[in-house]
């Protein structure tokens, strides 16, 4: 049961400071009133990323979910760094979802984005407040005691560490923002630094507790069979089969959500066992009679055709600039081409999982989980208590890619702990996880261009068709929200004169979520390779191409009168659309990759996509090797990266040559269909993903490096590989691939 | 009842004999290293040895490890300082980690077997352990350097 103690202590501020720590929130720090303070939970505030305890030990909470970024390592990395302590003793604990701590919602590569500032004020606030304690203590001026590296010391060789200060440090008062002094770039010890994660020596050694390991005492576990088709309830159910397996205790029906699905369980009939085999085993052994509802029907080829064709046809025009039609009447060279994106799943390596204590009316759940927040909000809707009475705690994630801040599993847990009045975990097969995913969408767009003399564009229109995330939460949605629209479509930052995007209605038949760069993965692979197709028509080289599409350096304000332009929430004065950073990836990445030596052909490709999403600037250059017998390889990527200024180069790194299969997946392999309803897809046989043999053998990170703000870095390495790759396969062969996966074509 | 070794202790099963290996190291004796990634053989975050080779715990059945030798992650190494993670850990292998147990244990398996393996032999020996964090190139770096081959 040790592991069960580890994974509940971890989650429980009360048990994690002394009675004697200092504690320190960054967001109750320097402009909170004293009143807020809440002495619930520790000696001074319990609204905590910080905490000091009398030993030295300094406590750095991290509020955001591990799922392979590096997260809940480097923001305690930058705030060990502002207080100038000693990473030794820095002990990182995860907070449980509490909305004091801000969001906690990790996605949107937003981490480093939104809590910079605020991480930096709470380390700045606490070197300052032990500087003055110990200058007090000494009878000194504070401006002659120095915190450095865990120590504070005076010219009179006087010293103290932060542990021996920590207790007069709380009775400081709290410095004013204009006090704080940040450090600059010199002073650094673990910013811009190779610092190994607190949790790569236990990953190594099977030690990680994720949501599958969580473990309580007198813990059940549950498998539960959900309609094969979405939006489905039971009619009826027989049981008798299911119970004879052994270890099997019960069955548990759950409801169908009602609309708007959000995150609430899809409902089913649930199987109650001693262990995960039995849960699973006995679950095989129902017969369940389903009410199948509307989806029924639903044919995700016969929906390709209807989105296709819908691309084709005028919609809704959602962003115009100039006078495309007259452009392209007026008698200019006109191309187009019509782009596919397949409908696709997250599959993380570890399937949705989640224990789930329902007690004296109030609901504990230890889950993998991008957003406990958003477990709370959920849970307690669907059980009908308050949100304070839901304790999330956040154990490792194996991976989420955006499938894991949709809580659903949670509230399946919860529902089913209720009713048997035990703790229940919840554990999805891989089957499970396929067929019943928040979806990324399918998309079909239709690209026209009119290009001048020497191929550049004159007019554009990009008409775009996708069910739409929105219709997770309205299930009346048909048309695309603006953050949606706002991926890399209607900020597309081009030099050109006439420009229209039109969006068409596309209803939803199954879930729809955001999944890795989202609506950038469709609008990045029908943008670049038209883009590519524009340059092969004019003969161009496409570096040079790409630069004059963006024209000269200028900071772009996408919005025509009317339109609404998301910008990740930011306002385009804080984070502008710079084209001569996007220029720049481009001309980096050209110039790392030895772009203007690489001669493509005879089955050997070079491409490029150059695409700025979550804030960030980023080219791709993608080789390719056809092997002769319909497949090929990619033996190099270079990726060239602006994402602002950087806390963990080699994360940002890792996360890109992450991104480059990613990438390489969704060009080769991924696909999710439907048939009478049904996801036909089921496990990483039908649903595939970039084994070792086809990612890419090696992708160069190459940081732009950058003082600008912290920007997105887990997902805007995405975009561009798609239609890199694709652009590298044209170059390679002659041949274009309009519509994804790769492995549907007979490649030449 | 069925008799194995795990980790070098003597272990007695009187369950299911059909129930897979993975469920009674994780659910029985809390070995939750070795991890369930797919339940059908494919995706190698399962991966133990039995009696030293590389095997899919989530596809075998506890009657076929009757009298059987089970290494785990836990096993490999008391202090996690066998090569291939030190090697891992130089190298700053793991995202999220999931898979990287079976990563590890399928590696250790290919260096037993091919001491100073090849590109190609990385490739077809690692093909069954999927990385959706994408940390190939990374393990490819980690396996040269255990191996002691260049890079």
């Amino acid at each position: 049961m040790s592991r069960v103690e580890t994974v509940s202590r971890r989650g429980f501020l009360e048990s994690m400071f002394s009675a004697g720590a200092l504690v320190l929130g960054a967001g109750s720090l320097p402009f909170q009133a004293e009143g807020a303070v809440d002495a619930t939970r520790a000696v001074w505030n319990p609204s905590v990323y910080l905490g000091i305890e009398t030993d030295g030990t300094v406590i750095a909470v991290a509020h955001r979910s591990e799922m392979g970024t590096g997260i809940r390592s480097v923001l305690p990395m930058l705030l060990a760094d502002e207080l100038d302590a000693d990473w030794s003793k820095v002990k990182v604990q995860q907070a449980i979802g509490d909305e004091k701590y801000g969001s906690q919602n990790t996605d949107g590569s937003c981490s480093i984005r939104d809590f910079y500032d605020a991480i930096r004020d709470a380390g700045a606030s606490a070197r300052l407040m032990l500087e003055r304690a110990a200058a007090s203590k000494w009878g000194v001026p504070a401006s002659e005691c120095k915190a450095s590296n865990h120590f504070v010391t005076h010219a009179s060789g006087k010293k103290l560490g932060y542990g021996e200060l920590a207790s007069l440090a709380k009775q400081q008062p709290v410095p004013a923002k204009a006090d704080l002094r940040h450090k600059s770039e010199a002073e650094f010890r673990y910013v811009g630094k190779e610092v190994a994660t607190i949790d790569r020596d236990d990953l190594c050694m099977g030690k990680g507790t994720f949501g599958m390991d969580a473990k309580v005492p007198g813990m059940v576990y549950a498998s539960i069979e959900r309609s094969p088709v979405y939006g489905g309830k039971v009619k009826s159910h027989d049981d008798s089969e299911a119970k004879k397996v052994k270890g099997v205790q019960q069955t548990v029906v759950i409801d169908r959500f009602k609309e708007p699905q959000i995150f609430q369980q899809l409902g089913g009939v649930a199987v109650i066992a001693d262990n995960t085999w039995s849960a699973m085993q006995g679950r095989k052994k129902l017969k369940v009679d389903w009410d199948l509802g509307p989806n029924a029907g639903y044919d995700s080829e016969a929906y390709r055709k209807e989105l296709v064709e819908k691309a084709r046809q005028p919609q809704k025009v959602v962003r115009n600039i100039g006078d495309v039609d007259k452009v392209l009447a007026s008698g200019a060279k006109v191309i187009e081409a019509d782009y596919y994106v397949p409908m696709l799943a997250h599959a993380a390596m570890e399937p949705p999982a989640a224990v789930a204590e329902f007690k004296d009316g109030k609901v504990t759940a230890w889950t993998a989980t991008q957003n406990p927040q958003a477990v709370q909000d959920a849970v307690s809707a669907a059980m009908g208590i308050a949100k304070k009475d839901v304790v999330c705690n956040v154990t490792l994630l194996g991976g989420g890619f955006g499938r894991k801040s949709k809580p659903d599993y949670v509230v399946e847990a919860a529902m089913l702990s209720k009713k048997v009045g035990k703790p229940v975990k919840v554990v999805w097969s891989r089957e499970e996880d396929i067929k019943f995913d928040y979806f990324h969408a399918v998309a079909a767009m239709h690209m026209k261009a009119a290009v001048d003399g020497k191929g550049k564009p004159t007019a554009w229109l990009h008409r775009s068709v996708f069910p739409t995330i929105g219709s997770t939460f309205d299930a009346s949605a048909t048309y695309g929200q603006e953050f949606e629209m706002g991926m890399g479509w209607n900020d597309l930052p081009y030099d050109i004169p006439n420009h229209r995007a039109e969006n068409g209605p596309a209803k939803n038949h199954v879930r729809i979520g955001w999944m890795r760069s989202v609506a950038n993965i469709y609008h990045a692979f029908a943008i670049h390779s038209f883009v590519d197709e524009l340059a092969a028509a004019a003969g161009r080289d496409r570096v040079e191409y790409i630069l004059d599409l963006i024209g000269p350096a200028r900071n772009v304000d996408p919005k025509p009168e009317g339109m609404k332009y998301w910008n990740n929430d930011q306002p385009l004065d804080k984070f502008p659309i710079e084209t001569q950073r996007l220029r720049r990836v481009v001309e980096v990445v050209a110039e790392k990759s030895g772009w203007a030596k690489q001669k493509s052909g005879n089955g050997r490709g070079w491409g490029i996509a150059a695409h700025r999403s979550f804030l960030s600037y980023v080219a791709a250059v993608v080789e390719v090797e056809m092997d002769g017998k319909g497949g090929f390889r990619i033996p190099n990527v270079h990726i060239a990266s602006d994402s602002g200024l950087i806390i963990s180069p080699d994360r940002v790194k890792s996360q890109h040559e992450g991104a480059a299969v990613f990438g390489a997946s969704i060009a080769m392999l991924g696909e999710i269909t439907a048939a009478n309803g049904r996801i036909v897809q089921s496990n990483f046989h039908d649903y595939q993903v970039a084994r070792m043999h086809q990612a890419p053998v090696q992708t160069h990170v190459h940081i732009i490096p950058s003082k600008q703000r912290p920007a997105g870095v887990g997902e805007p390495g995405v975009p561009p590989v798609p239609p890199a790759i694709c652009n590298a396969i044209f170059a390679a062969t002659g041949k274009r691939y309009r519509d994804l996966p790769l492995k549907k074509h007979k490649l030449a | 009842m069925i008799r194995l070794k795990v980790n070098g202790s003597g272990r007695q099963f009187d369950g299911d004999p059909a129930m897979p290996l993975l469920w009674y190291l994780r659910d029985l004796l809390d070995l939750t290293g070795t991890k369930f990634g797919c339940g059908a053989g494919q995706c190698g975050a399962c991966t133990v040895h039995v009696n030293g080779s590389p095997t899919r715990a989530c596809v075998t059945p506890m009657k076929a490890v009757s009298g059987k030798n089970i290494t785990t992650i836990e096993g490999l190494s008391p202090e996690g300082k066998h090569p291939v993670q030190e090697a891992w850990k130089a190298c700053h292998v793991p995202q999220c980690g999931y898979c990287q147990s079976g990563q590890i244990m399928q590696a250790v398996a290919l260096l037993k077997d091919k001491p100073k393996p090849s590109d190609a032999d990385i490739d077809k020996a690692m093909q069954g352990n999927i990385c959706r964090c994408g940390t190939y190139q990374r393990i490819r770096k980690a396996i040269k350097m255990a191996a002691g081959v260049n890079a």
